[in-house]
């Protein structure tokens, strides 16, 4: 790493996160003198605002530019999503862990100008306001969550036109579009022409906020004395006054223009997963040969340039929450998620020497942004997959890896073309995509648990006493097991029209309020069909509904038919008693519960087949339904952090877990339930069908010493190639040991550099809160026999 | 699929445990099956639930018990094995048979190398050596790698460690090599029992005058089997004997690199 990268990442890391009030009041100011705009244009309008008159940052020793905020690590608010409280503010600035400064001017602010203004107006007031009572009733009680309450549907990745064209580009295309409106036949006519001519706006200002940059750098220059930091000024300013107007000549400018477009995505609004920039390594090779043929680039400056890139990633932490989503997913991370490798579109193998060189820079970095992943196909070389596989082993979860056979084939199954397939990836955690092609948005994290809760309740919610779900029997009389199952379809299938129902209304009031034309700009079929990003624009419109907890489900519903059905052992009656006092003076009958129940993640079949039944159940429940936008619903199995937040909704369960503790996270087994090593628990997880999903999740523990030495290198390949051959979508590693966990608990002073992964993404272990860290040091640690 | 020969499916033997993704020993992501019964009592024995014939009860700190030791059927031993044929399939891995020693039970155990063989598995056996000859000629066609035990070369300090003499261990090793099998060569190498510079010139010399043994896997002694001893409620009688450190492990595989034997440090 050079001095300058050594330098900037110092810098970055040690950075206070913040909330900086700029942005909040360059939007109040835009909107109070706004008048008599489309929503289209409104919008393009304020983007153009915000970026005419933030603050412009060149930090000493950068070579790519731009922050969102007014400096590092100084994030932003969009007040017209949601508008923070002055509570939230200060809860944001006193809280332990996860802090933002704020300060007292932003405070100020807030409390005089910003709250009176956005009160009502925000689109979370008015989210909640059109929500119905029983979908009001099913969120409070921690059924579902909802994505969209605070921050915009992104759930995105940009395509390789980021690296093939510029803004002039775009905007002659966006003309071509309005001369050959039909205002006549096309009674949509009026609505595209706002939508084109605000998609226009953005163009300018995007390279307006360039040439902003290019501006601040020749100033510098010209106090800088001379020298080298001087010349590099200057050079800063030519690839600013190149990049985006123009499609990137060099390597240099294709990592700058994709950073602007960054910028441009992440201030429009606070899109879900920030936004990246897909298929990097594939999309930089043309610009990197030349440069390197050429001789006008190392292949050292190639590196230092890229980490010089990551470090803009570091500097923008996830925009602050409001209200409960704050437990919910309490980081700083963002979601940017680079992937490397996979497939090229015409489907021959996407790794390149840039991939390997990403692979080092993902190495001497280890920054918790941008996260990263491999993208791992039949046709990748092994050694490209070891090479990965050597950092993952240092054991801070990074990068994760990809079936990149499963995601084309997941994509495929969606309607996708095999080019627009293999060109997609996987952003935020895990989730399927079709890079710059389509809006994947997920919706909100569905308590798959909670709904046997309350199926074995008749529907009752027995943490609040209030009737949630549809009378559906008392579980004592049911017949068999069959009937349980029943029930719970019956509760599942109307929480999930409750959802959705929510969720189309809350689609609306995006595509009618919050246009996004800039990211319209760079997401084909945008353009040609004149249509937003969040009104069906993209080529391919896609919403999820992430499945959370079905380790726990599985194993709750195998020790119920186990010890209920099969053996009875125990009536439901005496059950449903234990579990209402939370197993208090029960020790034997959980003990029994846990150790003689056939669970989940030891390829056995008692507990597979169940796995697979209620995973066929919610597929089929979501699985194709129409969205509003013209596309359909699928589903991803993934947590984030809401495991944490489920459980603690959730009271005790049939397999022996405690009232309020996490459920099990992603698809992972139940945390320690797995006890016959690595292979059972993939194949286990095999026995989903992946590609029925747009993206599942799996966590594995290693303790070091499994994975020392090359052999042992060499098994775990081919443990990942093994999944991989069975449909296995995503596999990530925590390489630490239980004991060192506990150590940081106890001494965090010592720990502050400790990173482990969570679920689809790394954090430092002592940012996590406590009942994360808990559950990650649970989960089973695979040593070696 | 196609069958070698007739398998008895339904022969029976005593298994005490089966442990997947095994990573030390023979190549590959192997299955472990530890079948019951070993004729020697080596004092630092990390299995010792797994050395008489007949079921042992472990009994856990916590008050519950475990017996080690049920009877299973080839076909179902068959059954768990083939859970993972997939990873031995990416890996080049297989099965493995432990112990115990496995040529204790050597009918089971040939039928299970017989199936194993009709399945198209790998296999390896890992012995003590131990065993009639008549015993171990039978089953070696159906044996890809043996991994074979030689603790100490001294007849005495055989008998006195290991309660038994060494003769049979090292004449059936003779004939193992004799006939071309795979044989890798191991030694646990416990501080103050084997580890002196004789014990390992004499295992030099002697590998080194066999044919087809490729190599010598040095195993450092660790104490992870200890807390097994109390569950069983054995006296573990090395208590205080210190893990070997790194630099005697090279010390001691120089001496045997010295007689031209490839020396691995570990499984």
């Amino acid at each position: 790493m050079s001095e300058r990268v050594a330098e900037l990442r110092r810098r970055s890391v040690e950075a206070q996160a913040s909330v900086s009030s700029e942005r909040a009041r360059l939007m109040t100011e835009f909107y109070k003198s706004a008048r008599g705009l489309s929503a289209p244009m409104l919008r393009a309008r304020a983007f153009e605002y915000l970026l005419a008159h933030k603050a412009i940052v060149i930090q000493d020793g950068e070579l790519i530019v731009g922050e969102r905020g007014p400096a590092p690590k100084a994030s932003p608010t969009y007040p017209e999503l949601c508008c923070h409280t002055v509570e939230d503010l200060e809860l944001l600035n006193s809280r332990e862990k996860i802090p933002y400064a704020v300060d007292a001017v932003t405070t100020a602010f807030y409390e005089q100008e910003a709250i009176p203004f956005w009160r009502g107006r925000s689109l979370r007031d008015q989210i909640f306001a059109a929500m119905t009572p029983e979908w009001l009733a099913a969120y409070d009680a921690g059924i579902f969550t909802e994505f969209m309450e605070q921050r915009a549907p992104g759930h995105t990745a940009g395509g390789g036109q980021n690296f093939r064209r510029g803004f002039l580009d775009y905007k002659r295309e966006v003309e071509e579009q309005l001369e050959r409106l039909d205002y006549l036949r096309d009674p949509e006519a009026y609505a595209k022409q706002e939508e084109l001519r605000a998609m226009s706006v953005t163009c300018d200002a995007i390279i307006r906020f360039a040439e902003r940059h290019a501006e601040l750098a020749r100033e510098l220059a010209a106090k800088e004395a001379e020298g080298a930091r001087r010349q590099e000024l200057l050079q800063i300013a030519e690839v600013c006054s190149r990049v985006p107007a123009h499609a990137p000549r060099t390597f240099w400018e294709g990592l700058q223009a994709y950073w602007f477009i960054h910028l441009g995505v992440i201030t429009e609004l606070n899109t879900w997963d920030a936004f990246n920039p897909g298929r990097l390594d594939q999309h930089l090779y043309p610009l990197y040969r030349q440069d390197i043929d050429a001789g006008r680039l190392t292949e050292e400056q190639a590196k230092e340039l890229l980490e010089c890139f990551w470090v803009k990633f570091n500097n923008q932490p996830a925009p602050p929450k409001v209200g409960v989503t704050n437990a919910e997913s309490g980081t700083y991370t963002d979601f940017a998620n680079i992937n490397s490798g996979g497939l090229m579109p015409d489907g021959s193998d996407g790794v390149n020497e840039l991939s390997y060189l990403v692979l080092d820079v993902i190495d001497e970095m280890r920054l918790l942004q941008p996260s990263s992943n491999v993208q791992i196909s039949k046709k990748t070389p092994d050694r490209f997959l070891r090479h990965a596989l050597r950092i993952v082993r240092k054991g801070w979860g990074q990068p994760s890896i990809f079936n990149a056979d499963a995601v084309v084939q997941e994509l495929l199954r969606q309607g996708k073309t095999p080019e627009d397939a293999r060109e997609g990836g996987t952003s935020g955690c895990v989730e399927a995509g079709a890079f710059g092609k389509e809006a994947y948005i997920l919706t909100g994290y569905f308590n798959l648990v909670k709904i046997l809760e309350l199926t074995l309740h008749d529907g009752l919610d027995p943490r609040t006493g209030r009737q949630l779900g549809p009378h559906t029997g008392d579980p004592r009389e049911f017949a068999d097991f069959d009937a349980l199952i029943e029930a719970y379809a019956q509760q599942m299938r109307y929480f999930l029209d409750v959802k959705i129902r929510g969720n189309h209304q809350i689609e609306r009031l995006y595509a009618t309020q919050m246009p996004a034309p800039f990211l319209s700009v760079i997401t084909e079929d945008c353009i040609k069909k004149g249509k937003d990003y969040n009104d069906g624009g993209p080529r391919y419109n896609t919403s999820y509904i992430q499945g959370v907890g079905i380790g726990t489900l599985t194993d709750s519903l195998s020790a119920i038919k186990r010890h209920v059905y099969d053996e009875r052992g125990m009536t439901m009656k005496e059950l449903l008693g234990v579990l209402g006092r939370d197993f208090a003076d029960a020790d034997d009958v959980r003990s029994r519960l846990m150790e003689e129940t056939p669970r989940y993640g030891n390829d056995d079949d008692y507990a597979d087949d169940i796995m697979r039944r209620m995973f066929d159940l919610f597929q089929s429940g979501v699985d194709g339904r129409p969205n509003t936008k013209g596309g359909t619903y699928r589903i991803d199995m993934l947590p984030t952090t809401c495991h944490v937040y489920f459980g603690s909704v959730t009271g005790a369960t049939p397999e022996g877990r405690h009232a309020w503790q996490p459920v099990s996270e992603g698809i992972s087994p139940v945390q320690g339930a797995d006890r016959n090593g690595p292979t059972a628990v993939v194949k286990s997880m095999a026995k989903m069908d992946h590609i029925r999903t747009g993206g599942t999740l799996l966590n594995m523990k290693f303790i070091p010493q499994v994975l020392e030495g090359d052999e042992n290198l060499e098994k775990l390949l081919h443990l990942v190639r093994a999944y991989f051959r069975m449909d296995g979508h995503h596999i990530q590693f925590n390489v630490v040991s239980a004991e060192t966990l506990r150590a940081a608990q106890l001494h965090p002073e010592d720990y502050r550099d400790l990173i482990v992964r969570v679920a689809g993404y790394s954090d430092y272990f002592c940012d996590l809160s406590r009942a994360l860290q808990d559950e990650i040091i649970a989960r089973t640690e695979h040593a070696s026999f | 699929m196609h069958h070698w020969e007739v398998v008895m499916a339904t022969a029976e033997g005593m298994v005490f445990d089966i442990q997947r993704y095994a990573l030390h020993d023979g190549a590959g992501i192997r299955t472990l099956v530890f079948l019951k019964g070993c004729p020697l009592r080596c004092a630092w024995c990390h299995n010792p639930e797994g050395q008489q014939k007949r079921p042992q009860v472990l009994r856990y700190e916590n008050g519950t018990e475990k017996i080690a030791g049920r009877r299973m059927r080839v076909d179902e031993v068959l059954r768990e094995v083939e859970k993972d044929t997939i990873f031995y399939d990416e890996s080049g891995g297989g099965v493995t048979f432990s112990g115990g020693d496995p040529l204790v039970q050597p009918g089971f155990l040939l039928e299970l190398l017989k199936a194993c063989k009709g399945h198209d598995l790998r296999t390896a056996v890992e012995t003590s050596g131990y065993a009639r000859w008549e015993d171990v000629a039978p089953v070696a066609p159906y044996v890809d790698l043996w991994l074979y035990d030689l603790k100490l070369m001294d007849p005495e300090r055989h008998r006195r460690w290991t309660g038994v003499s060494n003769r049979r261990i090292l004449s059936n090793l003779e004939q193992l090599a004799a006939s071309g099998a795979h044989v890798i060569v191991r030694i646990p190498l416990v501080p103050g029992v084997n580890d002196d510079r004789q014990n390992l010139e004499a295992t030099g010399r002697f590998v080194a005058s066999l044919g087809s043994v490729g190599e010598v896997h040095l195993l450092p002694y660790h104490r992870a089997g200890m807390s097994k001893y109390e569950r069983l409620g054995v006296d573990y009688t090395l208590g205080d004997t210190p893990e070997p450190a790194a630099e005697a492990m090279e010390r001691l595989a120089a001496i045997l690199q010295e007689w031209g034997v490839r020396t691995k440090i570990g499984g």
